[in-house]
Parts: C-alpha cells; structure tokens; sequence
C-alpha cells in the first residue's frame, strides 16, 4: 500500500466524524419539530405539502397506526413502480422505445426500490425508459429512505415519551424527512455531481462515429438527479448497470470521494440525532463508535486482502472489475461502505474482488445492515442489538434489563428477536433452496465454492435490502426474481414493524431512574457487549455456510489454486 | 378509509415533487451552468462527436494508444465487467495472453512488469483511462507505426506526460491519462 492509500481512508473517516454530528443535529431539530435554519425557507414548503394532501401533523398515532400508514404507503409506492413498468411503452419519456418490463422482474424491481433494497436484477440503460426511471425509481429513492427516517424518528419518540399512547404521525414524518433532509442535501450533491461528469439531460442516447470509425451509441438520461439520493438515502440501484463504476454515474476520484461520503454520511448522522432526541448525546456517540469500530475493522482486512500477492494471477493486486481512476484502496473503501450502509452501489465488480473481502462485504449484510445501515433502518435495526445486548447484560447483574430509563421486559426481547434473526432464516433458507433446485443452480457463472458464494451473496443483500450483488449470477429470472422479491419484503417490514411494536410499547412505560443495579449502557464495557453480541449472532448463524464459500476460497488463493 | 385516502394523496403530491419537479430543476439548473459535462462530456472533431471524454472506445490500430480490455469491447448497452473471481483459470489465461500480447505488440522484453490495468477489464467496461506507465510503454510502438523521427518522439513523449492527470487535489484517485484525449490531441501531433 502506497502512503498515499492511507490518507484517503484517514480523511474519508475524518470526514465522516466531522460531518455526523453537524448534520445529526440538524436532522434531530427537523424531527423534533423544532426551529432550523432552513425553516423560513422550507416551512412554507411543508405547510403547503401538508394542505394539499390534507394531513393534520399535530393528530398522533398509535404504533398500531403508524405500522398501518407505513404498509399502505409502501405498498402504493410498490404498485406504481410495478405498473410504470408495465406501460411504459406506451408512456412518454421513453426515447429508445424500450419495451415493457417482464412481470416477474417489474414485480422485483418494484419490492427492491420501495424497501430501499434497489438490487438490480435489471440493466438501467437497456430496460428502463426515463419517465420509470424518474417518476418511479426516483420517487422510491426519497421515499423509502423517508420512511426508514419516520420510523426511526418514531422509535426516538418511544424511548423519549413517558406513558404516552403515541408516536407522532407517519405522514408529517414522511414530509418533513423528505422536505428538510433528503431533497436539499440532493439537489445540491447532483449539481455537484454534475459539475465532476455525470449526466442530466433528458435528450435520447448519441450514437457517434469513434475515431477509429466504429458505431458506438452513448446512453444519457436523468441520471444525477437519481444519483444523488441514490447515495444519500442509501439505495444504490444504478441508473446504469455497472452502477457507480460507470463513468456517467462516478467519473472522477472527487465524484467518488463524495459519493462513499454520501453512502454512510446520514445513517452515521443518525447516533447523534439519536443521541440528542432521546436525551442524551454520550448515547449517540456510544453507537456511532461501536459502528466505527466494526467498519474500521472489515475495512482493515479487506484493504490487506486486496493489496495482497495474488499467485495464481501473479501480481500485486487484481485490477480486474475496477477502475483507473479509483484504484485498489478507493475500491475497497467504497466495497466496504456500500455493505455497511444498506447501499449497494458498486464501484468495482464485487464477484471480482479477493476472498476475505467479499467475505467482510457478505458479514457487512449478514449482521442485518447495522453498521450505520440504512437510514433510519440501520438505526432501529441496532437497537434491536443494543436491547439484546442490554438484556444479556440484565442476565448477568440479575436485575431487570433498562434502557435510558425504560425498562426492557419480554416483548420487546422477542420484537428485537425477530427483527435480529428474521433476515439470517431467509438467507439460510433461500439459499439452501437454491442450492438443491435446477432453476437456482441454472443461472450461476461459475461452479464450486464461487458459485455458492454467489448464491448466499445474493440472499444475503436481498434479505438485508442491500442490493449489491455478485453479478455474474444472472438474477433475472423468475425464480430468482421471485425468490429475492420475497427476501427483500421480508428483510424490511420483519425488522420494521417490531421495531414500531417496540417504540408504542416503551412509549407507555414510565422513566425509571437508573439505580446501582442498572448496567451503564454509556460507556467501554457496553461498546464491547454490543460489538459480542453482533459478533456472535452474525458469527453463529453464518460461519458453517461461509467456511464452505469464501473462507476455503481464501485457502486456495493462498494456495495460489484457481478453478 | 381516511387513512387510505390521506396516502394516495401523500404520495401523489411527494411524487410530483420528488420525481417531476426535482429532476427538471436540476436539469434546468445544469443546462445553464455545466451544459458539456450534463450532456455527456462529448468529444467534438471537425464539427462531428466522435465520443465522450468519459466513455473509453476501442482502439484497435497500433497507430492508436490502446485502452484497457474492456469485457464487453466498449458497447455500452449494456455497461459490465467480466465478474470472473480471482481464482479463476479463465482469468488467469486472459492475463496471461493480454501480457504477452502487450509485451509483443510494443516489443518488450518478457520481462517487463505489464502495469495491471492492461491486464484486467474494468468494471464498467468503459475505463476512459489507463495509468501513465501503460501509456509511456506505448509510445515507441505508436512512434514506429507512424514513422516519426526522433523529434516527433520527443514530442510524442512529452504529449503523455502533458496527458497525465494527478490524483484530484492532490490526494484523491490514481494518477491516469485519459485514451480518447490522447489519441484525439495525437491525430493533431505534427
């Protein structure tokens, strides 16, 4: 590694920490309805928003309530994406005259976008017309971050409250997000954006004559636009199909160093907001570090996996699926951020990179996007954790667990149970499934230890609404279409919906005033409880299949063994 | 019921802001203060695109600089990479041909350590770059196929080394000389 390589990850983490609570204090002001300085401007905004779909933002609801608004509303957004599909031929914006998408693959790409999965089982430039790219894709892109951000919102508002019925309401919560935080800090990245290359227009493809006289037609479209809160609302469905290593979606390192930073910057925002709206900042940061400390850590391996030795090929680090202009070391930061997040672009062909650091992208998913996340979701999903953990903590003192001032009892164990567990028994299970069926083996690149990396990989970002992928599998098929559909649903709303269980539940409660028998959860000793009990439940549920997949990969390439 | 009838109209008013009214104003706002780079970055010669700065294209002249091999030989409908795994034999024959074509076509000595762009396809399959060194190693073969004397070596020479774009701001990204510039400013070498 070149001297060099080591100061882009400093200043990228540096960058980070900086940013985190600037804008998680912003974004915990707009939730909590206060004052902020985008106010004057954006409150008219707001108020008229409100007054045109008739929403009251001041009438409460009951978790019960907020569950019901979040499903229909993500279930709305679903059927649009799915009929934009279907009729687009006969829809305007469409200057190649791409035909209607198949059923099964509409019906995928619709469930990956409302559930902020965005996996790609389709080539943007030669399936979608621009009118489903904008007014459907787009439109998904800002909104399913904004629910994961109500939701997280409304847990804040659970821990917060004392025997309160409610938890505020799903649809100012939608606004707002939208409104406050992810249409201004997009408007301005995609300007950005398109200053370093990416395109914006809604002209039709070019096709020139090259210099050399050959036929080349240049594909176009809205694509900054859908960039940058691809990036910011943790999405990542490329506009094109190489995703962000094209170079109209990434063409400079300043494009790619901003990008990376836009993939974590929210969700790691999101322990200060926390921090602040649940009363106590040291809180927030305890997470944010714990997140840190596990990014830091799949970073490490994967930057020495990468700049190793290869043998069998006999250089120093494959270039192979990545770019000149990012190198190796922006290629990994990028690998490892985008699995991280619940992002999923690529800016390097994943299926190409060495053995440990697939395996640290697939660990990255398998915990169930928690290390920062998904915005709002990789928050709410690491309390789930972070309410294990405390219980575990609770087994060991003999007292009933708390958290900040909550009691922690049974049900809210089981929600976050199953909020921890859900996606792991889809992995396991849709991968096992695929793995003895003609149609999962059919579509596979390669046999052998890849190819069942292959197959875990892709469930393993389904499930966890990642949405990167190994693509050498070709995933558009119905099986796989329907399969990966089902596993993206599931990975959403079975850790979304405990998640509010558990906000309406703690709501409820009365503050109960931390007594010597109450485990700290603010300090070191919490930090290394959490960081176990993620460990440990990633650990125990996928090492058997992973020792099969990229670990013994990893012994052959030691070995210098291909296949 | 109501709720039904607050979020049809929730998402209709969030979609005319975020999917209609968003992209055109960043449209708009684009076409006026960077309209070369949102219309695609387009290399104009004689009046006519002969492609973008962005996009690499095929070279298959040795009159040419060669960009790097490209898994779907620079057709960009759709964009891709190989997604071959690095314990692949199929990628280790390609390496192994792409060096010893590298080194024959340029003359090299077997060797010379081949820079690993022009090893690997990229990811896009649109790699508008190679790295500087892949480019020096070129510039005796182009020199030869065009018959220049040793002056317009020079020159050629010093015409890479113009190419050269550092990593941005002095630390970001890998030092890279974009093909398409160079073979469009070599076409006007005199």
């Amino acid at each position: 590694m070149h001297p060099m390589d080591v100061v882009q990850v400093i200043v990228y983490i540096a960058a980070l920490t900086v940013l985190a609570p600037l804008l998680g204090a912003y974004m915990a002001d707009v939730l909590s309805q206060k004052r902020c300085f985008l106010s004057p401007l954006l409150r008219p905004v707001e108020n008229a928003l409100y007054r045109l779909s008739g929403v009251d933002p001041e009438e409460e609801m009951t978790w019960k309530q907020y569950c019901v608004a979040l499903l229909i509303f993500s279930g709305l957004g679903m059927a649009v994406v799915f009929c934009l599909q279907l009729t687009q031929k006969i829809l305007p914006f469409n200057p190649q005259h791409l035909p209607a998408v198949s059923w099964h693959l509409a019906l995928n790409t619709a469930i990956s976008f409302m559930t902020n999965t965005n996996w790609q089982a389709y080539a943007g430039e030669t399936t979608l017309s621009y009118l489903t790219q904008f007014l459907g894709l787009t439109v998904q892109n800002f909104v399913s971050a904004a629910t994961g951000i109500a939701v997280f919102a409304a847990l804040c508002r659970g821990i917060g409250r004392r025997s309160s019925e409610t938890i505020g309401n799903f649809w100012a919560d939608c606004v707002r997000s939208t409104v406050y935080i992810l249409l201004p800090l997009s408007l301005v990245f995609a300007v950005i954006l398109v200053g370093q290359g990416v395109v914006q227009t809604l002209r039709p493809y070019v096709t020139v004559t090259t210099i050399e006289g050959q036929q080349q037609t240049i594909p176009l479209g809205p694509a900054a636009s859908q960039i940058a809160i691809k990036q910011l609302g943790t999405n990542g469905g490329g506009f094109f199909n190489a995703n962000s290593a094209h170079p109209f979606e990434n063409p400079t390192p300043l494009s790619n160093f901003l990008e990376m930073l836009a993939i974590l910057l929210v969700a790691a925002s999101m322990t200060y907001t926390f921090g602040k709206m649940v009363g106590s900042k040291r809180q927030g940061w305890i997470l944010f570090v714990s997140m840190l400390v596990l990014f830091i850590g799949g970073l490490t391996v994967s930057l020495y996996a990468e700049h190793a030795d290869n043998r069998l090929l006999g250089v120093a680090g494959s270039l192979e699926g990545k770019e000149t202009r990012f190198g190796i070391t922006n290629s990994v930061i990028w690998s490892t951020a985008t699995t991280a997040a619940s992002n999923g672009s690529i800016n390097a062909m994943h299926e190409s990179l060495s053995p440990l650091a697939a395996l640290v992208a697939m660990f990255n998913m398998m915990v169930g996007e928690v290390i920062f996340g998904g915005v709002g979701s990789g928050l709410y999903g690491m309390i789930a954790y972070v309410i294990l953990a405390v219980f575990i903590a609770g087994l060991m003192v003999g007292r009933t667990p708390e958290y900040l001032g909550k009691k922690i009892e049974s049900f809210e164990i089981k929600m976050s149970v199953i909020a921890v567990l859900a996606s792991s028994i889809v992995v396991l299970f849709s991968g096992a499934l695929a793995c003895i069926t003609p149609a999962g083996l059919a579509t596979l690149s390669t046999s052998g230890t890849h190819g069942l990396t292959e197959i875990l990989y892709a469930f393993a970002s389904a499930a966890n609404n990642n949405g990167s992928a190994f693509a050498g599998l070709n995933a558009n098929t119905p099986f796989y279409d329907l399969l990966t559909g089902a596993a993206m649903l599931i990975g959403r709303f079975s850790v979304s919906v405990p998640m509010l269980a558990v906000a309406g539940h703690l709501a409820q409660k009365k503050f109960t005033p931390p007594s010597a028998g109450t485990f700290p959860t603010d300090g070191a000793l919490f930090v290394l409880l959490l960081l176990g009990t993620i460990i440990i439940i990633g650990a125990l549920n996928f090492f058997p299949v992973l020792s099969l997949g990229p670990v013994i990969e990893h012994l052959f390439f030691i070995a210098g063994k291909g296949f | 019921m109501k709720q039904l009838l607050t979020c049809f109209r929730v998402f209709i008013v969030l979609t005319l802001l975020t999917g209609v009214l968003y992209p055109l104003a960043v449209t708009a706002v684009v076409r006026l203060i960077f309209p070369y780079r949102a219309g695609g970055s387009l290399v104009v010669v004689q009046k006519k695109a002969v492609g973008s700065e962005l996009i690499g294209q095929q070279f298959t002249s040795y009159r040419y600089f060669q960009p790097r091999p490209s898994a779907i030989a620079y057709n960009p409908l759709p964009s891709g990479g190989s997604n071959l795994s690095c314990t692949s034999l199929q990628l280790r024959d390609s390496v192994e041909n792409r060096g010893r074509q590298f080194c024959n076509s340029n003359r090299l000595s077997r060797q010379t350590v081949v820079p690993p762009d022009m090893l690997f396809a990229s990811a896009s399959g649109l790699d508008p770059d190679i790295s500087p060194e892949a480019a020096r190693l070129q510039i005796a073969r182009v020199a030869r196929e065009r018959n220049y004397s040793k002056a317009q070596t020079a020159a050629l020479a010093l015409l890479v080394e113009h190419s050269v774009a550092p990593p941005q701001m002095g630390f970001l990204g890998e030092p890279r000389v974009n093909v398409l510039r160079l073979n469009e400013a070599l076409d006007n070498l005199k």
